[in-house]
């Protein structure tokens, strides 16, 4: 059993993030680039049936040279092994470009189950696990809040609308999880150690045999949203209430 | 003019999704609607009574057999089929879980581009752009196909259902066999507060958090929004800490909201938080902490107690009408 876990790079959430207004694509520079936090979930789901299993886990990235740092962190969590899809081609790939590559990335490795994260905190398209199961022709099973794994299948429950569903598919397939899987492990001294003589493979687009797809969509303009600021402030000494009323009223709110 | 694709989802028992109405709108901005619809034989006249109420006058059925508990195979034939039949510029679904799925799964198929969450969008010299709000709000983004069609998903509530029922022209597709690959294995019902608003669509939301101090401090977001008329929302450590269900959750990881008037009590306002609502029209805070980031970005803040100030709202609320 060979699990492939895709990871992101993406910058931090707790940062000021920002467009190149130029480009329209994200500042991958500033803030600090970081693993998605939805990412590690999937880790973490991949590692469990790890635990009770002969499986193995694998990690995947396509991103910038800077993305490196991030899955020997990963590794150091107890990942087996890790593979970077690196090419200054892909710089700035929309989506469809982005599935592309990756299931030729996932192709070329093998595996029986892929685990991803629902969506990523940049981009959130939360569309690229189904895209890759369509290039790959095998099940998929997204936003699920509880996943099971075993050898011939996978289950898990997705909520929708005022309804959980419990669903099941048989193996290979692909499922992206949302945060209401568990938190991730941190990683050990030990796990650090380890994890700098753990397999990590670079590719490029010609290794994995990818090609890039013949349309994509393209940014046409970027405009930065006027930044909110303080309207009146009040500190409360009985009446802030009715003040608050009022104001509603003045907005037509009430 | 040309033809745009909509993708008419729907739930397990064959209803058609609210959205429907969301998708009209937008599809009308870039173009003439067909709508397409994947139903078992028993819910085809259900299905096309309630596109044609939302005001889809051209509609494409495809009837799939089997138990139809999970479509989104179904409903990716349905799509392709129809995009074959009526060659169109663009193709609309709703960006919710398992409609988006299907519409980029479409996109992959057909090698088109595609534009996940717009908010909303237009035609320049015929060709269709999507406007995105991405980065929480931060930035206003337009996007657009190299070449050929593009397949766009609708942010939920972008619009309002803007159509006058007609009499629709129907036609068939194929019939779809069941090749679904996924076994739905039990249903379970959950506790759904059916008397508010849905968060993701609702133009007035109230939402809590740490500083309500437990779940049954909580109950005072629900009190307002029931005086206002609005949703429920949370921030994510009042979900953490187990005072809500983590379906209310507002932010980075949770739900983006837009509403026309977002009341935030107790709310500290991390910049996870406001990636998840800063784009509301009018913003009202209550904290007791001068210092709470929410305050500045509220167009009314109060600093004060909320289980003073939000009891003696209601009853001024009441009292005014």
């Amino acid at each position: 059993m060979r699990i492939l876990v895709l990871i992101k790079q993406v910058p931090d959430t707790w940062g000021d993030r920002r467009l190149d207004p130029a480009s329209g694509r994200i500042d991958r520079h500033e803030p600090e680039p970081v693993i998605d936090e939805i990412g590690e979930r999937a880790v973490e789901v991949a590692l469990r049936y790890r635990d009770g299993s002969e499986a193995e886990v694998v990690v995947l990235t396509m991103g910038p040279e800077s993305a490196t740092d991030m899955l020997r962190r990963v590794l150091a969590m107890g990942v087996d092994r890790a593979i970077h899809v690196v090419d200054p081609a892909l710089e700035g790939a929309d989506m469809m470009t982005t599935a592309t590559v990756l299931a030729a990335a996932i192709r070329h490795a093998g595996f029986d189950v892929v685990v991803a994260g629902n969506e990523s905190s940049d981009g959130r398209g939360g569309v690229l696990p189904a895209m890759v199961a369509e290039h790959l022709g095998v099940h998929h099973l997204t936003g699920l809040d509880e996943v099971v794994i075993d050898e011939e299948s996978v289950r898990g429950v997705r909520v929708v609308g005022s309804e959980r569903v419990t669903v099941r598919a048989a193996l290979p397939a692909i499922i992206s999880v949302t945060e209401r899987s568990p938190e991730a492990r941190i990683a050990g001294f030990r796990g650090i150690m380890q994890a700098k003589k753990k397999p990590l493979e670079r590719f490029s687009l010609a290794d994995i045999s990818a090609e890039l797809p013949a349309r994509r969509s393209i940014v046409t303009t970027v405009e930065q949203a006027p930044i909110r600021t303080a309207g009146t402030t009040i500190v409360d000494s009985g009446d802030a209430a009715v003040q608050l009323a009022d104001f509603l009223t003045s907005q037509r709110l009430v | 003019m040309g033809t745009v694709l909509v993708l008419a989802s729907t739930d397990r028992k064959g209803r058609i999704r609210e959205s429907v109405g969301t998708l009209l709108s937008m599809a009308r901005r870039l173009g003439d609607p067909v709508t397409v619809v994947a139903a078992r034989a028993d819910e085809v006249d259900d299905a096309v009574e309630t596109v044609t109420a939302a005001g889809a006058s051209k509609v494409l059925i495809a009837e799939i057999t089997g138990t139809g508990e999970w479509r989104e195979n179904a409903e990716l034939e349905a799509a392709t089929a129809a995009y074959a039949a009526v060659n169109p510029i663009a193709v609309l679904a709703i960006n919710a879980v398992g409609a988006r799925e299907v519409a980029a799964r479409l996109a992959v198929r057909i090698g088109a581009a595609l534009a996940t969450d717009a908010v909303a969008v237009r035609t320049v010299d015929g060709a269709p752009l999507a406007e995105h709000s991405v980065l929480g709000g931060s930035f206003t983004v337009e996007s657009r196909a190299d070449a050929g069609p593009l397949v766009v998903t609708i942010r939920e509530g972008a619009a309002a259902a803007a159509g006058d029922a007609t009499t629709p022209e129907v036609s068939r597709l194929d019939n779809l066999a069941d090749a679904e690959a996924v076994t739905v294995e039990s249903v379970e019902e959950i506790e759904a507060n059916e008397e508010r608003p849905d968060l993701r669509t609702a133009q007035r939301v109230v939402s809590g958090g740490r500083g309500l101090g437990s779940a049954e401090g909580f109950e005072l977001a629900g009190r307002l929004a029931d005086a206002l008329g609005a949703a429920v929302g949370a921030s994510r450590a009042a979900v953490d800490a187990g005072y809500a269900s983590q379906s209310l959750q507002v932010g980075q990881t949770g739900v983006t909201v837009a509403p026309q008037l977002y009341v935030a009590l107790g709310i500290s306002g991390a910049i996870q938080h406001r990636a998840g609502m800063q784009t509301s029209k009018v913003i009202v805070a209550i904290n007791k902490d001068s210092k709470a980031p929410i305050l500045e970005i509220a167009d009314f803040g109060i600093v004060g107690d909320v289980f003073t100030i939000v009891p003696q709202l209601i009853d001024e609320l009441d009292r005014r009408r």
